[in-house]
């Protein structure tokens, strides 16, 4: 029992830190892309229609990751090379997701869509009390731990990292020290929108498999707000996708359970929760302005 | 190919007025596209969206309707984009206002005279300006982003109108349809000039809130205040603005007027609560705002294209069978080529082909 709801935590917690722990990279270069839910929903429709296309979930998967990063090169292109707003440019991102998403998922609504088969490997799976835990997962439950080992390594253990963290904390310097600050920030994206489509092909091809209209519902911005609650750090990102997946099983328990509150304030717990957690991080200026990449949101044109 | 962006030495004025047509144009051509590659003839879906609905004088009420709630939210959000107070809840704001100022006709049906309407109009712009005065506390209070705060309030504001409509204000009379019960004739907005359309007032309130903020925003020095803080917060404060006073006029400003927008739809074009009263509009007028280059009298332009866009959607369903989900792709792809061409106001675009580089560099050398 105590497994099984760990591991239904595990399930809303995983798409949640997959897309956050993407806008972290590109929010640790500098760059603030409000456009998540738009790629994560881009990722989720593409995803099942590939993978109902096909009968493959892993092809849905890399079509969703490829759509992901070239959704989010439009943003890319807009906010790096011609240098608009980027908070209004997220939100563009995300408008014409959502409606871009609807168009062509219509003919998928009502489809039963294909589930990823959970990971088996003999004896290890069996092992009672943590076995499916550690060993029954689905494959992507796997990815997401090794994504934010990786990132975590990869930001504060290696050279590449170091010189993606200098250009988000001060674009001027890192370009006169003659480092591509635009083609990084462009990679840094496009990772950012590859962890999204992923994260949205997790919703449409694992955690229901099917395609409703918005199915993201705002994870997107919950993401987007983990970030802000982990203060840029990869391992908090996955303490706090946790907690929110705790939060999002825990209402879906009461709501099953019963227990006379309604079901709609139920509901709203994840997003009340979002905004409780910001505050709660917020209010400590000190924590917040360390850690915060100090170019994010700020334009960049190199003077030549 | 290379871009390289040139910086004007001041605002470019043709762009200024040109850039919203560009972007315009650019997204015929791309919605062109689309429907080419939906297997529509481009040119019939084109007519359908953005000419046929005006073409008679009942369809331009529906135009007026749909206009108003994205004008009086747009104006709104200008202000707070120009003082750089992210407000993109106005869609939540827009349901708390409808909610709150359904009170009366909703609880009290037996009060019926002609006070109730004012009172529901004040009620909303109330309910409307207490939710979003939530984000801007935070931020004021405690620096917290208000883009993620506000935002995630709309969903809260759409599950509590849920709870309503299905639960305590459910219609007693109504065979349990979740809806509440209809607006008795003192609560219903009335209609302009009922002989040729539905409109209703609510275009007017819309076209006088455009205008108001339009004399505010240019004429006045709260107006002057707004962009000051919105472009550099320390010159504001140098001259003595305060940035968290700042914060609070700006969201109270625009959650009273989507709290306006949200009872006068309600009270004009459903006349009853039901669990969606919205096709986006909160959204939408984000795109509306930037389409009027955050000019409240080009919000009043942007907010009648951006409706026609709804009205063509419903005429291209009925008309050509196109989806009407085509709608928000559209709406989508015209927020992309309205940003895109702002660029062109501040910076001149340059192509540099590879080769013209070396030998531009070599010059430089």
């Amino acid at each position: 029992m105590f497994e099984s709801i760990l591991i239904t935590i595990a399930t809303a917690a995983t798409p949640l830190l997959i897309a956050s722990i993407g806008e972290l990279v590109v929010e640790r270069s500098g760059v603030l892309n409000l456009g998540v839910e738009g790629m994560m929903v881009m990722g989720a429709v593409t995803g099942f229609g590939v993978a109902l296309a096909t009968g493959s979930p892993w092809l849905g998967v890399l079509a969703a990751v490829l759509v992901g990063a070239l959704f989010s090169l439009l943003f890319g292109f807009l906010t790096l090379t011609l240098v608009t707003n980027q908070v209004a440019t997220g939100l563009a991102l995300t408008l014409l997701g959502l409606g871009l998403s609807g168009m062509i998922g219509e003919s998928f609504v009502g489809l039963p869509g294909v589930k990823m088969s959970y990971l088996y490997i003999p004896y290890l799976t069996d092992i009672p009390y943590v076995g499916k835990l550690l060993f029954g997962q689905d494959p992507l439950f796997y990815v997401s731990i090794l994504l934010t080992a990786g990132v975590a390594w990869f930001l504060f253990r290696s050279r590449a990292g170091l010189t993606l963290r200098s250009i988000g904390d001060n674009h001027t310097s890192a370009h006169a020290l003659g480092i591509n600050v635009i083609g990084i920030r462009y990679l840094a994206v496009m990772f950012g929108g590859a962890c999204a489509g992923l994260a949205g092909a997790y919703l449409s091809l694992v955690y229901t498999p099917q395609w409703i209209e918005n199915m993201t519902a705002g994870r997107g911005w919950i993401a987007l707000a983990l970030v802000v609650f982990a203060s840029w750090r990869p391992w908090r990102v996955l303490a706090g996708a946790y907690l929110f997946g705790a939060v999002s099983i825990g209402q879906l328990h009461a709501q099953a359970l019963g227990i006379g509150v309604p079901s709609q304030l139920l509901s709203s717990l994840p997003y009340l929760a979002t905004i409780v957690v910001l505050v709660l991080i917020s209010r400590n200026r000190r924590l917040t302005m360390v850690n915060t990449p100090a170019s994010l949101g700020r334009p960049f044109v190199p003077d030549r | 190919m290379r871009i390289e962006l040139v910086k004007r030495p001041e605002q470019s004025k043709l762009f200024s007025a040109l850039s919203p047509f560009i972007a315009l144009g650019l997204t015929l051509v791309a919605g062109a596209i689309m429907f080419s590659l939906l297997g529509k003839n481009p040119l019939d879906a084109l007519y359908y969206y953005f000419i046929d609905p005006l073409r008679e004088v009942w369809s331009l009420h529906e135009l007026a309707i749909k206009a108003a709630p994205l004008i009086l939210i747009a104006v709104g959000l200008s202000v707070c984009y120009l003082s750089n107070n992210w407000n993109i809840g106005a869609e939540g704001q827009f349901t708390i206002g409808a909610i709150t100022g359904s009170i009366l006709p909703v609880l009290f049906p037996q009060f019926q005279n002609w006070t109730v309407l004012p009172m529901m109009l004040i009620m909303g712009m109330a309910g409307g300006a207490a939710y979003a005065s939530v984000p801007a506390f935070l931020k004021a209070r405690f620096n917290t982003n208000e883009i993620l705060t506000s935002l995630m309030l709309v969903y809260v504001a759409q599950l509590f109108l849920d709870w309503l409509v299905r639960g305590p204000w459910r219609n007693p009379e109504g065979l349990n349809f979740p809806e509440t019960r209809n607006f008795h004739e003192y609560a219903v907005l009335p209609e302009i000039w009922s002989a040729s359309g539905r409109a209703n007032w609510g275009f007017v309130f819309a076209l006088v809130a455009a205008v108001a903020l339009w004399f505010m925003l240019s004429r006045t020095l709260k107006g002057f205040e707004v962009k000051v803080l919105g472009q550099s917060p320390r010159a504001g404060k140098f001259a003595g603005f305060s940035s968290s006073k700042m914060v609070f006029f700006a969201f109270l400003l625009s959650g009273a007027l989507a709290g306006l927008a949200g009872i006068s739809e309600v009270s004009g074009a459903i006349g009853q609560l039901r669990p969606t009263i919205s096709p986006g509009y909160g959204f939408a007028a984000i795109i509306v705002a930037f389409l009027g280059r955050l000019n409240p009298l080009g919000i009043i332009a942007a907010g009648l294209v951006l409706a026609l866009s709804y009205l063509g959607g419903e005429a291209a369903q009925i008309s050509i069978g196109v989806s009407d989900k085509v709608v928000r792709a559209f709406q989508g792809m015209l927020l992309f080529f309205v940003l895109a061409c702002d660029t062109l106001i501040h910076y001149r675009i340059r192509f540099i082909g590879m080769p013209a580089k070396t030998g531009e560099a070599a010059q430089n050398v």
